[in-house]
């Protein structure tokens, strides 16, 4: 007989377990700022007031989610269908190509409102590309999928370097960027949105993609739990062996999934690129692709949970940006530690607090005990 | 010194919302085969599991031999004297006998003085008990009759008094059975207690003393078993009266619907599983295909559904061929009227962390009538799933909640009322009862010989032979991956039982 596993209420397992993860995290995390001979408090002052202290501070921190959204949904789409996308990275540099060539191409000709379409497709178009090939080896060769994508990175990487030397550097340029594009390269800021709520964007590159960013996630629950696609992709990933009796095609749907979750991971490279830096500069993904991976299993693959994980690491990253710059004795690695905490606690060790919760939970309501009475019978 | 090998007393356990076990009261007398009956869910499992340590319950005591006893571990329990064969051996497949008995009991870094102590050991258990087993044969060259040999072995090296078998007869041909049973008196007559899980009345009938009934976590009734009845217990075991014979006209066959011809499939490994299988099913008929588990039925059926390739042989669906050597769709299949139930409902049937409406459209849902525009239509799925949770008596009435939260035979009203409402001509049917309980298995005897009198073809795969015997118009037996004889439903238990076990029998060697 299986083991039945216990059923929590919703709040408890949506909210309860995540909390009580990010707060052993952020606990831990205090206890090495102590160790360092730092306030834990200081820092944690320092960490929340500088994440949304002032409306330019706020804008950095959405400015940080926006990117983290969409290399979340990338790691999400492919975690439907059972594949473990960490190509994330690669995928999202090698969208930047999209960016920058339609940027180049028409920022001088097009307003932006015709360029950013021009510019998304493009991202995703070589997002895409980059994600089919190893999708591509898995349908049709069985390569493992971690193994193909994690080596594609630094495939990417390495094409990155050579095409911004010999390929975007102006001539005469001694820094590895393309030249800064006209207003037609450049996203709007999103004052407007900041001012209904009072607040001031400041010097922020807060920009439209954010907007882009929640599209993409409505899309993506559409995609997974409304249509036929993602029905499907859903069969292969909760079990290959029904898929194949349904009579799913295995390589489409494998090589299908790749390309969307591709596509979103190129799509991120639009908000620093066209909303930051108005060029593509040398690894302008900074481990974007990576902390995806950490926002996927902390939003539960779900876009509902996708979006507050990844205003959480938003958060970590403009308010860990704070605490180094306020107190010097604690590095940007320290940061790093606080993220790898978060990442190990909510992601990894998910679990770990769930049997003592459940107990605590189903044994304090009563309401849950009678339910278990009456099902049992 | 206690009259009682195990006694249980008030044992409650509750797996969060489910309370798998309450009140569990037990006596099992010592040197007796005692069996514990019920159906699947009913609790038996998690009981054994207790008492076997891998479980802990949340109330209630364990006495073994009169004395408390604290099993918070396997190890607890082989040091109180139980031992426990599990329903899936856990032997290490490419160790000999030998080092399956002696793993974790090897008493000291060097293998040595172990080996020859044990060797002595196992020679002088296989002469006490009369369990013939050649140590150094390397498990997964013996048969599942032998291999079980070797987990009873395992118990009694540990010194077992008390031995738990889980439905120990699944994997076995009847002959072998036989020979578990014969293992089992001669434990007994050893002084050995025997607690025997089951759910098959016939077992108990035939070799307990006594036996105790479990129904939804609690413990019914307990019988001698020479005072009972198969009705009696069946009655207990569902909580009402139950029709164990299936009754059905006679068959009119009609038109081949399917033609299976030359058939053979290799697995991955390349080893022949179906060995250049013929057969036709007509309309209105269903044919029934006997054999072990793992002798080539699964294959025949996942190669005819279109799941596995075939390597050569045709297959004839309406008269028009399937491609079964190449690029078979189990879809296009399913729109030329071959419906299919498959032998794993867990992995293959169903998908268990679907809700019932998505899972009562897989393998249909590219229908059009599932789908708006470019999204499906969710209330359509629903309320189709609705109309089929009605029509089977599909329970809870949820097409929300989540599937692996219904029980087995309701699991399989969904596949079968998924399958079976498309009007299908071919219906392939894989263990349609395979861990469902009593109750349902009337309900689904009973649609799959309507199917058969809408004139549908129907062939049907299943290890228990009582069910083959029931429902089939003609049986075919299988065994390493040929059919060794065709047979009416009216042959011996005895004479099947030959067959399936690869002796080419007549009657009289049945007799």
């Amino acid at each position: 007989m299986s083991v039945p596993h216990a059923k929590l209420p919703g709040w408890a397992e949506y909210g309860l377990i995540p909390l009580v993860n990010l707060a052993v995290a952020f606990l831990i995390s205090g206890l090495v700022v102590l160790i360092v001979g730092e306030s834990p408090l200081e820092a944690a002052y320092h960490m929340i007031n500088g994440a949304f202290g002032r409306g330019e501070y706020i804008g950095f921190t959405l400015y940080y989610t926006t990117t983290f959204i969409f290399t979340g949904l990338a790691v999400a789409v492919a975690f439907h269908c059972g594949l473990f996308n960490i190509g994330g990275e690669g995928q999202a540099y090698i969208g930047g190509i999209g960016v920058a060539l339609a940027c180049l191409s028409f920022d001088h000709t097009l307003p932006w409102y015709l360029v950013f379409p021009i510019a998304i497709l493009g991202a995703a178009f070589f997002g895409a590309l980059w994600a089919l090939i190893p999708g591509w080896l898995l349908a049709r060769r069985g390569s493992h999928i971690v193994i193909t994508t994690i080596m594609f990175n630094f495939i990417a990487a390495s094409l990155m370097n050579y095409l911004l030397n010999k390929v975007f550097k102006p001539l005469g340029s001694m820094s590895l960027e393309t030249r800064t594009f006209d207003a037609g390269g450049q996203l709007p800021k999103l004052d407007w949105l900041m001012s209904i709520f009072g607040l001031s964007v400041g010097t922020a590159p807060f920009n439209i993609s954010f907007l882009l960013a929640l599209l993409a996630a409505f899309g993506v629950w559409v995609l997974i739990w409304r249509t036929r696609l993602g029905y499907e992709m859903r069969t292969m990933g909760h079990s290959p062996a029904a898929a194949r009796y349904a009579g799913i095609k295995e390589a489409k749907i494998i090589v299908i999934t790749m390309m969307i979750s591709g596509g979103l991971a190129g799509m991120m490279a639009l908000n620093p690129i066209m909303g930051e830096q108005f060029r593509m500069q040398l690894d302008f993904v900074q481990g974007a692709g990576f902390v995806g991976i950490a926002v996927a299993l902390m939003g539960r693959s779900h876009p509902a949970g996708i979006i507050p994980a990844a205003l959480l690491f938003g958060m970590l990253y403009q308010g860990g940006a704070e605490i180094s710059f306020e107190m010097p004795s604690i590095s940007r690695d320290m940061i790093v530690i606080i993220q790898g905490l978060v990442i190990l606690f909510a992601g990894a060790l998910e679990h770990m607090f769930r049997p003592a919760i459940t107990r605590l939970v189903l044994g304090l309501s009563p309401k849950t005990r009678n339910v278990a009475a009456t099902k049992g019978a | 010194m206690s009259e009682l090998a195990i006694e249980l007393q008030g044992i409650d356990k509750s797996f969060g919302l489910v309370h798998a076990n309450r009140n569990i009261n037990l006596k099992v007398r010592k040197g007796t085969i005692h069996g514990i009956i019920g159906e699947n869910g009913a609790g038996k499992s998690t009981l054994m599991s207790i008492l076997y340590g891998f479980y802990q319950a949340d109330h209630g005591d364990i006495l073994v031999d009169g004395r408390k006893a604290d099993i918070r571990d396997p190890n607890a329990a082989i040091a109180a004297g139980i031992g426990m064969v599990h329903q899936h051996f856990m032997l290490v497949e490419n160790f000999t006998v030998l080092e399956n008995i002696m793993l974790g009991a090897e008493e000291s870094q060097i293998l040595n003085a172990g080996i020859t102590k044990a060797r002595a050991e196992l020679k002088r258990l296989e002469k006490e008990y009369a369990l013939e087993v050649d140590p150094d044969a390397v498990i997964e060259e013996l048969p599942v009759g032998i291999q079980q040999r070797v987990e009873i072995l395992k118990a009694l090296y540990r010194r077992a008094d008390i031995l738990i078998l889980d439905e120990p007869t699944g994997v076995l041909t009847p002959a072998e059975a036989d020979h578990l049973f014969r293992i089992l008196e001669q434990l007994k007559a050893e002084g050995k207690t025997v607690l025997l899980i089951t759910h098959k009345l016939r077992e108990i009938m035939a070799i307990t003393d006594e036996v105790s009934v479990m129904r939804r976590g609690e413990m019914v009734a307990t019988r001698t078993t020479k005072e009972t009845s198969v009705e009696e217990l069946a009655e207990l075991m569902v909580g009402r009266r139950v029709l164990l014979r299936v009754e059905k006209g006679e068959a009119k066959p009609a038109d081949v619907k399917l033609s299976v011809k030359n058939l053979t499939v290799r697995d991955s490994r390349g080893v022949t599983m179906v060995d250049d299988v013929s057969f036709d099913i007509r309309a209105g008929e269903i044919v029934g295909i006997a054999g072990v588990a793992g002798n080539g039925q699964s294959e025949l059926l996942e190669a005819i559904s279109g799941i596995r390739r075939a390597k050569s042989g045709t297959v004839l669906l309406n008269g028009k061929p399937i491609d079964v050597t190449g690029h078979a769709d189990p879809a296009e299949l399913r729109k030329r009227g071959l419906a299919h139930v498959p032998e794993d409902r867990h992995h293959v049937g169903l998908v268990l962390k679907f809700e019932e409406s998505e899972n009562a459209i897989l393998g249909y849902h590219d229908d059009p009538k599932y789908r708006k525009g470019m999204l499906l239509d969710i209330d359509a799925i629903r309320a189709d799933a609705e109309e089929k949770i009605a029509a089977y008596d599909i329970r809870p009435p949820n097409p929300r909640l989540k599937t692996a939260n219904f029980s087995g035979g309701n699991q399989q009203k969904i596949v079968l009322a998924r399958e079976m409402e498309r009007d299908p001509d071919v219906l392939v049917i894989g263990q349609p009862t395979r861990g469902v309980d009593v109750g349902a298995i009337e309900f689904i005897h009973r649609r799959i010989i309507e199917m058969r009198d809408q004139g549908k073809a129907v062939l049907l795969v299943s290890v228990e032979l009582d069910e083959i015997r029931a429902l089939s118009d003609r049986i075919l037996v299988m065994f390493a991956g040929r059919v060794v004889g065709e047979r009416t439903p009216d042959a011996s238990e005895g004479e099947l039982g030959l067959l399936m076990a690869g002796v080419e029998g007549r009657k009289e060697a049945a007799e």
